[in-house]
């Protein structure tokens, strides 16, 4: 594998990462909104403390590592990026620290305030919305130039068919992974009323799910020809994905094993993220920016690629440190250890 | 002062860096604190000191998570606001900040296993291990945070031809001049100013009339601690000054209104800066000092203004800053001294009121100090973002709207602030300490 390959396939997998995770903590807020709302949440709140407490920030620290890895890999994009996206990432911004701030107050009480629960059910719509924008821009034609910097053309994104339809696929997956996440952790802590009912939220988002990713595929067609073309060349990838997807209905259906069912929803996506990202390339951005144009100087990427490894030998073996100790320790799940 | 792109942009990475260095300070030093309090606890079998860990513990994710959420901001709009120059330091300098995230991503693990743990082991010391990550993760990360800073102010490790940098040697751009001065000062002033912040806690306590053992035992723990880390600060502060005197002598010369090159250089605290003659009057001048502070002998040379060409000079305004910073730092290692010969000469009859105003006062001081040294530090690189590379005026963004992010991201910032001391209040004042004791 070449360098721009290894790097790009290092920031996928962890934007990979982070869509799985955030998505969880997204979903959360929302059904807990939700929940409020129509009286009944004491039902699913235990659970989703539970599983949120010990790891939302390990979530956010994916996002970082997203970035700060596209800067040191391809300095080009953030540049790109980074001049064009001064408002839209600003906006992102400032969801995104409401809610981590307003997570940790949560803490001490402020929990059942209802402005608690309307920014973090809301910013959990907010943020998969406007983190999607910039799948978008990277397709190509909502960045042009002004004398020789690089601005974001915002009335064409904003009115584009193709950049809702990605916003829409990016909040029903949210819901459809968040709930089918949570369904599986009630019912490992033996919560059988939140089991049922999470349940219910994963049947309802499952269909919109792929209905909107049919929609995404015939917006690609319009407004991205060539990156279609090349999806098409990787159409088995997606195919798996929608098999995965009918695997884990299937055992939703079934109320039975919603572990496997869980990890056949993160394979769905996983084939799906990276058959969108293996068709996308060499492309970064379109139709000017490639992952071979972008690439760092070559000592900085093998030094980067080395420290990514030294780090990974110390990471791996914490995550499964801490999936043991939260995920798939019983007895932390049911709650027994406070 | 003129309002213009550059200018927007410089106030609102202050505004974001200001805001983010008060909760990354305390993010670096508390897991310190509270890790010895525990140690100590187990050690000594002490109720108290498990006590103190875990109350620490529970105030301390609201400094984290402001802290981490704030860093998120910085870590975006280095690039939204410098896209010119994060594409030089994506060249040079990404190693360290990639490292930074893998530093954040260890400790956020253990910070969560840390957290939701306590009461899980048999063996009390297995949960007291989870602590030294948590530590290891927050300085390290600061470390690599500041060779990224060292880097604007020492660069090397790379070439610069047409305009494109080449021959990049990563280590050596992570291991410039400045890295072990500028990360060992901050890593101490951060342990320093986080003592004193839960210093000034008990003290409160005391001063609000508790007499019990555990707020006594706190404040000679949390004072003992803020003694040794404010000297280490100290004399880590004396290696700053002599790589600046080595590497960076207009930034030196500026903070101390230092004009003409010369031996035996004094000190000057204070005064008024005659703009005409470039005298300086109603200071207090210390003979020698700034020899001494530069290059370790009274009799050394430091280099003046003279040298520098009157474009390349930074703001004289410095000089009050780097004046404010040492005088906290001197009040903070007098402070404990003074407080402990004190009980000697009372006789044990108690700490008195005064002291403890005095050590309550110490903890916003020397956060202010943080503040300051760091605005020293950065309007002493001007007008450089990029010391002898790139000046900060080519750096900014060209992007609009900057004035209106810069109002977003300030009414942002004023409304977790204004949350966070509610929040932090509110815990005060309630879950009194000893229905906590068994
Ligand atoms: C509790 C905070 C605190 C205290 C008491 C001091 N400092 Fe400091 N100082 C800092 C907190 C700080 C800082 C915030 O950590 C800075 C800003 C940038 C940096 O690298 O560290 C800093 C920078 C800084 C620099 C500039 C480094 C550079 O720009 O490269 C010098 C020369 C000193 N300090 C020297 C001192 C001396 C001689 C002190 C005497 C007691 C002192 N500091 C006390
Ligand atoms: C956290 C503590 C810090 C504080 C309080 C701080 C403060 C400041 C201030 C006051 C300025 C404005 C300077 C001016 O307008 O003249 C500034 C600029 C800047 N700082 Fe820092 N800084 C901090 C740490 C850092 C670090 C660690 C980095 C590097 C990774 C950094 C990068 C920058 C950049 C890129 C600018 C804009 C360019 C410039 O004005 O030179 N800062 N900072
Ligand atoms: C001297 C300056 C700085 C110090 C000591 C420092 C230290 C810290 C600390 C202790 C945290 C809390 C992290 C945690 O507890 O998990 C934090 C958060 C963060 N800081 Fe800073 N920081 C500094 C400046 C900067 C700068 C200039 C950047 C930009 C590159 C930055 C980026 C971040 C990010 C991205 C986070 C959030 C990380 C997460 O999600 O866990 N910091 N910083």
């Amino acid at each position: 594998m070449d360098l721009p390959l290894m790097g790009i396939t290092i920031l996928w997998v962890f934007l990979y990462g982070y869509i799985i995770t955030a998505s969880i903590d997204f979903g959360a807020g929302f059904f807990s909104f939700y929940c409020k709302t129509t009286g009944r949440e004491h039902i699913v709140n235990q659970v989703i403390e539970r599983y949120l407490s010990p790891v939302w920030e390990v979530t956010n620290v994916f996002l970082i590592f997203f970035v700060v890895g596209l800067i040191g890999f391809f300095p080009d994009t953030a540049y790109y990026f980074g001049t064009a996206a001064l408002v839209p990432g600003s906006l992102f911004l400032v969801l995104l620290s409401l809610r981590g701030s307003f997570y940790a107050f949560a803490h001490y009480g402020v929990r059942d305030h209802w402005l608690f629960h309307m920014v973090y059910g809301v910013t959990g719509l907010l943020i998969p919305a406007s983190l999607s924008m910039f799948l978008t821009i990277s397709e190509g034609g909502f960045i042009g130039q002004s004398g020789s910097s690089p601005q974001l053309l915002a009335d064409e994104l904003l009115t584009s068919p193709y950049a809702w339809s990605v916003v829409f696929l990016a909040l029903v997956s949210v819901l459809f992974i968040s709930a089918y996440f949570l369904a599986y952790y009630a019912k490992k802590a033996e919560d059988l009323k939140a089991a049922k009912l999470l349940r219910s939220f994963a049947l309802f988002w499952s269909l919109p799910t792929i209905f909107a990713s049919f929609l995404v595929f015939l917006s690609i067609y319009e407004h991205n020809p060539l990156h279609f073309a090349n999806m098409l060349e990787h159409s088995w990838l997606f195919l798996c994905s929608f098999a995965c997807f009918l695997g884990a209905l299937a055992l939703l259906l079934g109320r039975d094993g919603y572990g496997w069912g869980f990890i056949l929803v993160m394979l769905q996506f996983a084939f799906a993220f990276f058959g969108y990202g293996l068709s996308h390339l060499p492309y970064i951005l379109y139709p000017s920016i490639t992952i071979h144009t972008s690439i760092t100087d070559s000592a900085m990427g093998r030094s980067l690629v080395i420290g990514f490894i030294a780090g990974l030998c110390l990471l791996l073996p914490s995550l499964l440190l801490l999936l043991r100790l939260f995920l798939f320790d019983a007895r932390y799940v049911q709650g027994k250890w406070r | 002062m003129e309002l213009d792109q550059t200018m927007l942009a410089r106030i609102l990475t202050s505004v974001t860096l200001g805001f983010h260095i008060i909760f990354a300070a305390l993010g670096v030093g508390i897991p310190v604190l509270i890790s010895i309090a525990e140690w100590l606890g187990i050690r000594r079998n002490d109720q108290h000191y498990l006590l103190m860990a875990k109350r620490w513990v529970r105030g301390f994710t609201v400094p984290v998570a402001v802290g981490v959420v704030t860093g998120t901001c910085i870590a975006l709009q280095l690039s939204l606001l410098w896209p010119s120059f994060m594409r030089v330091a994506g060249e040079a300098i990404a190693l360290p900040l990639f490292l930074e995230t893998f530093a954040f991503f260890f400790e956020a693990i253990f910070l969560g296993i840390y957290l939701y743990t306590w009461n899980r082991f048999r063996q009390p010391y297995l949960h007291w291990l989870f602590s030294l990550p948590v530590i290891l993760g927050s300085t390290a990360s600061a470390f690599f945070i500041m060779s990224v800073n060292a880097f604007m102010n020492a660069p090397q490790g790379f070439s610069l031809v047409d305009g494109r940098i080449v021959d990049i040697q990563p280590l050596l751009a992570m291991f410039n001049p400045a890295t072990p001065s500028k990360a060992g000062h901050m890593i101490f002033s951060s342990y320093a100013a986080s003592a004193y912040v839960l210093a000034a806690i008990a003290a409160l306590r005391l001063l609000r009339g508790s007499s019990h053992p555990y707020h006594l035992k706190a404040l000679r723990l949390t004072l003992t601690a803020a003694f040794f880390f404010s000297l280490a600060t100290a004399l880590w502060g004396d290696i700053a000054g002599k790589y600046l005197a080595q590497y960076q002598p207009e930034k030196l010369a500026a903070a101390e209104w230092h004009f003409h090159t010369d031996r035996r250089a004094p000190l000057v605290l204070g005064g008024v800066l005659d703009q005409n003659s470039w005298e300086v009057n109603y200071g207090l001048k210390i003979p020698y000092a700034l020899s001494i502070l530069a290059t370790g002998s009274a009799d050394g040379l430091v280099k003046g203004l003279d040298q520098v060409p009157m474009a390349y000079w930074p703001p004289l305004v410095i000089h009050y800053l780097f004046d404010g910073m040492v005088a906290i730092g001197i009040y903070m290692l007098v402070l404990p001294a003074g407080y402990v010969l004190g009980l000697r000469w009372q006789k044990k009859r108690g700490p008195a009121k005064g002291w403890l105003r005095a050590i309550v006062l110490a903890a916003p001081l020397s956060l202010l100090a943080i503040e300051l040294g760091w605005i020293f530090s950065e309007l002493g690189r001007q007008p450089w973002i990029l010391v002898g590379y790139m000046k900060t005026e080519h750096a900014a963004t060209t992007a609009e709207h900057v004035d209106k992010m810069l109002l977003l991201f300030v009414g942002l910032y004023l409304f977790i602030a204004a949350v966070c001391t509610v929040v932090l209040r509110k815990m005060f004042h309630e879950r009194p300490f000893d229905s906590e004791l068994r």
